[in-house]
């Protein structure tokens, strides 16, 4: 089943294209990363398909118009917009009742099973919970809703690595299924590299990449090369070429790795390494990739 | 489904019955309560008014005995209007207590979940727009004017109470309270009084709820100056104040539109107690100022309601 069909996406703020004329077709059961650097369009795109701005081109969330139809569409629909979002005034208690009350798929008890495996206490505020706790409480919430679709924009932003970790783990472990699919955008992308299933590079408003993780790993490798074979490699058209302790690494995209294994040491990149090939020094990029990308 | 689930194993067979299907009230119904879980002035502020009243009620009391036996001097009607008028002034403050409440939490209430960004977590549930603006439009319309009346109604019972105590340990006799104060009459009109100003002053709610989902700041200055520049405006301009006697009449005017100021004779009605004779429902009802007031209410709320689909957090 295709969860998110678009065609032409558009969105300008003033003469800015946050999105110019963008394509999706996300499919059931997949785990989407889509990482662009700071003002790329990710969050417009997310806002978009959760009908919280309105936009320019064809959009079909779950086959519901995201900007007419929000209401409904958040039966099927979650959402972690980042940490901050949870209203402070308000107690654990009364939001697993308010979300009971109001959501047709929220299922309480299972909501307090993920509760009772933490520290949160039902008597807390929002605001007396740690920055980690109140993402722990918002994504019990979350997990306990039966949707089909979730997204997450900088759930994890501001967490240590332990909450970082538990956060993925739990996701994985106690909600994912084939029949859920999962939007996320990070700009901690070593945390999601054996989370996804696909991944999307979006930058200044368009799709620069789309692939499966498979399909990452077949397409794109890495090679330490040795200093004697440094033209032969470069004559092969990297894509990319980082100097790390005086050895040049190259990346390659549909190269042959038989080819490649002569010239060093050959590996699969890391996401944030391609991130940085493909958007971090073009020009018309800012200077750095993103915080938080380079490792 | 969700095999791979340890955590809630009790949890499975629920997931897989159908969800049920939730009446359209309901979110209508959690959302007043979110609301009254967030501005919780909504009930305290009259409760503190009703208390500190009844505090200075009880030391009233010390001088009940004495101003009942002066009573004895003056025709039924004076002592009807005496007796009254303690119990007018309670209604009256809390009156008041309800419209400060009800313009202050309007002017907030779609301004707050913009400011701290939880509307981002309001929008990503299963509740409309619609259901939203009408549930925080319920607040001074409906949930003030009821609470409002039903802390009343208690005040008064408790100082009838206290007083016919007083009164009997006194020996002066409670029989001139029982007989000359028409409690009853009296909460009658009161929520008579509560419904005429929620629905007098719906229009000015809704413009408060409308500024408050549209300013990105300093929703009290844009709620209040426009009318005011408009009506200064006017008088300069063109030497006339249509405008300046329209906001009069919104604000006060329904004190002549649902009631009968003067009674047959023509004498003035002591607004410390009016009796149901001089209700005008009917003329209240019926006067087009009422319905056009309604009209525009009906068109701020649209409006606001139009607007929360674009507004995120500021």
């Amino acid at each position: 089943m295709t969860v998110i069909e678009a065609r032409g996406l558009r969105k300008a703020y003033g003469t800015t294209m946050a999105l110019d004329g963008v394509d999706l077709h996300i499919e059931e059961g997949r785990i989407l990363g889509l990482m662009g650097p700071n003002g790329a369009g990710k969050s417009t795109a997310l806002n978009a398909i959760l009908g919280l701005t309105p936009y320019e081109g064809e959009l079909r969330v779950l086959g519901r118009n995201p900007w007419t139809e929000r209401d409904q569409l958040m039966c099927d629909v979650c959402f972690i917009a980042d940490v901050a979002v949870l209203p402070r005034w308000m107690l654990v208690s009364q939001a697993l009742e308010y979300v009971a009350g109001v959501h047709p798929r929220f299922d309480r008890a299972k909501a307090e099973g993920f509760l009772a495996k933490t520290d949160i206490s039902r008597a807390s505020k929002v605001r007396e919970l740690s920055k980690g706790m109140v993402t722990q409480l918002h994504l019990a919430l979350v997990m306990a809703i039966d949707a089909k679709l979730l997204v997450l924009d900088e759930p994890t932003l501001g967490l240590d690595i332990l909450y970082r970790k538990q956060f993925y783990d739990s996701l994985l472990n106690d909600y994912f299924d084939r029949s859920r699919t999962i939007i996320v955008t990070t700009h901690q992308v070593e945390d999601v590299q054996n989370v996804l299933t696909d991944l999307m590079f979006i930058n200044r408003g368009c799709i620069v990449l789309d692939c499966s993780m498979e399909e990452f790993e077949s397409r794109y490798v890495e090679v330490m090369v040795h200093p004697e074979r440094v033209a032969a490699a470069r004559a092969l058209k990297p894509i990319h070429e980082r100097q790390v302790l005086g050895r040049g690494i190259l990346l390659f995209d549909h190269a042959d790795r038989q080819q490649l294994a002569a010239l060093g040491d050959v590996r699969t990149p890391s996401i944030s390494d391609l991130f940085v090939a493909m958007l971090g020094d073009k020009p018309g990029n800012h200077a750095g990739p993103a915080k938080g990308v380079a490792q | 489904m969700n095999t791979q689930s340890n955590a809630m194993p009790e949890s499975f067979d629920s997931q897989g019955i159908a969800p049920a299907v939730l009446a359209a009230t309901r979110p209508m119904y959690w959302s007043v309560r979110r609301e009254l879980w967030e501005n919780r002035s909504i009930y305290i502020a009259p409760l503190a008014a009703a208390a500190i009243y009844l505090l200075g009620f009880l030391i009233s009391l010390i001088w009940l005995p004495r101003s009942v036996r002066a009573l004895a001097a003056l025709d039924p009607v004076h002592q009807r209007i005496e007796l009254a008028m303690l119990y007018a002034h309670a209604a009256m403050l809390l009156m008041l207590t309800a419209v400060l409440v009800g313009i202050f939490y309007s002017l907030d209430a779609l301004h707050g979940e913009r400011r701290d960004r939880s509307i981002l977590f309001w929008k990503s549930l299963p509740v409309s727009d619609l259901t939203t603006v009408l549930s925080k439009a319920s607040i001074p319309l409906v949930v003030l004017p009821l609470l409002v009346f039903a802390i009343t109604i208690t005040l008064q019972f408790i100082m009838w109470l206290l007083s016919s105590a007083v009164l009997q340990l006194w020996g002066v006799g409670a029989a001139t309270l029982w007989t000359r104060l028409p409690l009853l009459q009296m909460e009658l009109v009161s929520l008579y009084g509560l419904m005429v100003l929620a629905l007098w002053h719906a229009p000015i709610y809704c413009w408060f709820l409308l500024v408050s989902g549209w300013a990105r700041r300093a929703a009290f200055l844009w709620a209040l100056l426009p009318p005011f520049a408009i009506a200064a405006f006017e008088k300069t301009a063109f030497h006339t104040s249509y405008f300046g006697s329209l906001l009069r009449d919104r604000l006060f005017g329904f004190a002549a539109g649902a009631f009968d100021l003067k009674d047959a004779a023509g004498v003035p009605v002591d607004p410390h107690f009016i009796p149901l004779t001089q209700l005008a429902p009917g003329r209240f009802l019926s006067s087009p100022s009422l319905w056009l007031g309604l009209i525009v209410a009906a068109a701020l709320l649209a409006a606001a309601v139009r607007l929360r689909r674009y507004e995120g957090p500021l």
